[in-house]
């Protein structure tokens, strides 16, 4: 209790500085703890759009649950885009906790994705035209957002590195699923392959995407910086991305298939991959809401969210009751 | 019974029983994962989705029995087949509502939550009655169905309860629900043209006692939220035990299969 009374009269300053050694002796801060503002403010900002990703991230998959080609395809991408579901509603439940002392709640989350303010991520924005693209959706995407994702395993912040922990251990079952599809497909006749083919084409600058500029530079904000300082995450964008391409690239290569990308390389003298860089100002068209699917997606969440406005009327009258 | 000793007749009892309990589940699965992404929140879509899954999983494992008896593989049971050789009950096809999954879905979470209770009273009775079954592979089925089932249940009768007693909009669209799905409701508690073979076969009890329980069930919740009981429902748009259906299941049809008939001899 000695303390407890003792850290109330420190200065603003001092809170700070308490709270900053205790992130650098490795200590997790849970959510009644005290926290710098922009801490907070930055925890929000990176959860709740990872939180509104899974939500959104079930839509393109969505357009190939009825139509998966078997009874084991239709179960299992079924049990996949509901685990996604899953992690959106734990995730939102991390923001909402963090949210819980600035007067915002779910209903805050999702006006702010109606008007665009909440972004999600760039590669839930496009296109999964056919039964090739859900297995690159499931096998690379998800690949993408494990590496993201087990950088943080370690975050500072305590509910949000134990919800990754568990979504984390699903993620790997997601990227088996896909890889299994694509597998088929690899194997499968010339059509099958020609439809995988083109799925690698059309996913291959949105994976370079997924993990953001390599820089400031490019966008204009710092978010990435900030979050390493706090212990949020502990590497760059580029290094992921280059994870990334020394996990799959060989894999890809292995299946026959070609990288849209005559560039592709590692250099034995860098140590690293060399690729050819996309666009950022289209990057941030897409996640600004003008990607090729960003208005339907919108569309698909507020249309429920409207139509079904009579049954959360219906629960909150039950509840007071 | 078993597979080598049954006689043709009771054989043909067995198919088509099969084919019924396997398409009402497939059928109601299937309208079930078009609401994906679009249920009243987001709790909701998991467990929604989670209910889908387990009753895609029970037909499947129908469809498994059905391959056992030599119908053919499962995959091409339930992707291939004509609409007339389908057996679900006709209110089970009935699309989600105006719009499509992908474009514009005006889905309606009344007749969602009417339809589901409904059928998953109906399921659990038809389960129940499946303990007696003479052909044992059907009988262990039930008996694993019967388990997740239960859950399902729980699940729908209190959303049911819960918004029927609610506001005046919600019990508007509830009961507004109730009677769209009271006119077709009877083609679920029908065991078809073959019911005679079916039940002599033993393989699930009377037509008659089934349909009883239902109703005394329904009649009791009815009481219970203070609605009118409306008595019997009806079949008024014909018997899918019949191979009789309606363009929804067309539609529903050529969406599910439309991957798997691109090839079916590829492996997918
Ligand atoms: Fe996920
Ligand atoms: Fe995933």
């Amino acid at each position: 209790m000695q303390a407890g009374v003792q850290f109330d009269q420190l200065t603003e300053e001092e809170k700070h500085q308490h709270f900053m050694d205790r992130i650098n002796r490795g200590e997790k801060i849970e959510a009644d703890d005290w926290m710098p503002e922009d801490y907070r403010m930055s925890l929000i900002r990176l959860i709740a759009m990872h939180g509104i990703s899974e939500i959104m991230g079930a839509l393109p998959e969505k357009e190939w649950v009825p139509k998966a080609p078997s009874l084991h395809r239709k179960l299992a991408i079924m049990a996949k885009v509901q685990d996604e579901m899953g992690h959106g509603q734990l995730l939102l439940r991390v923001a909402e906790d963090l949210m819980a002392p600035l007067g915002k709640n779910r209903e805050d989350i999702m006006q702010d994705l109606f008007a665009k303010r909440l972004k999600f991520h760039n590669v839930f924005h496009m296109e999964a035209p056919t039964w090739g693209d859900a297995g690159m959706i499931a096998w690379l995407v998800d690949g993408a957002a494990i590496i993201s994702q087990s950088m943080m395993l370690d975050s500072s912040y305590g509910p949000y590195a134990r919800a990754l922990k568990r979504i984390c251990a699903e993620e790997v079952f997601h990227a088996q699923h896909g890889e299994s599809i694509i597998l088929a497909l690899a194997e499968g006749t010339p059509e099958q392959r020609k439809l995988l083919q083109d799925a690698l084409n059309r996913w291959w600058p949105s994976l370079i995407m997924f993990f953001g500029p390599k820089s400031a530079k490019e966008t204009g904000n710092s978010h990435a910086d900030k979050n390493i300082m706090y212990k949020i995450r502990t590497k760059t964008n580029e290094e992921l991305r280059q994870e990334f391409f020394t996990k799959y690239v060989p894999r890809i290569w292995a299946l026959g298939l070609t990288i849209p990308d005559e560039t592709i390389h590692f250099d034995e003298e860098q140590q690293l991959w060399i690729y050819k860089d996309v666009d950022w100002n289209e990057f941030k068209q897409i996640v600004s809401g003008n990607g090729p699917r960003s208005a339907n997606r919108l569309d698909l969440r507020k249309r429920s969210y409207d139509n079904n406005a009579w049954v959360r009327e219906a629960l909150a009258a039950k509840k007071a009751i | 019974m078993n597979k080598e000793t049954m006689k043709p007749e009771e054989r043909q009892a067995l198919v088509e029983l099969l084919y019924q309990l396997a398409d009402d589940d497939f059928i109601l699965s299937f309208r079930g994962s078009e609401w994906l992404g679009l249920a009243p929140h987001i709790e909701e879509d998991v467990a929604f989705s989670s209910i889908n899954q387990d009753m895609m999983g029970h037909a499947s494992m129908y469809f498994r029995l059905l391959e056992e008896l030599g119908e053919g593989d499962s995959d091409s049971i339930a992707h291939l087949r004509k609409p007339e050789q389908f057996r679900n009950a006709i209110i089970l096809e009935e699309v989600n509502g105006p719009g499509t999954y992908l474009e514009k879905p005006d889905y309606d979470w009344a007749f969602a939550v009417v339809r589901n209770y409904f059928y998953a009273v109906a399921k659990q009775i038809r389960l129940e009655s499946l303990r007696i079954c003479s052909y044992e592979p059907l009988r262990e089925a039930a008996k694993k169905i019967l388990m997740e089932q239960y859950y399902h249940l729980m699940h729908w009768e209190l959303w049911f309860k819960q918004l029927v007693t609610s506001t005046d909009e919600a019990k508007k669209r509830m009961t507004d629900a109730i009677q769209k799905v009271w006119k077709d409701f009877g083609g679920v508690l029908t065991l078809g043209p073959y019911y005679a073979d079916i039940v002599k076969a033993n393989l699930i009890e009377d037509e008659a006692l089934l349909k009883k329980r239902w109703m005394n069930k329904m009649e009791a919740v009815f009481k219970e939220v203070g609605l009118d009981f409306p008595g019997a429902p009806r079949m008024e748009r014909g018997n899918g035990r019949k191979g009789e259906h309606t363009s929804d299941l067309e539609g529903a049809l050529s969406t599910l299969s439309e991957v798997y008939r691109a090839n079916p001899a590829a492996g997918w």
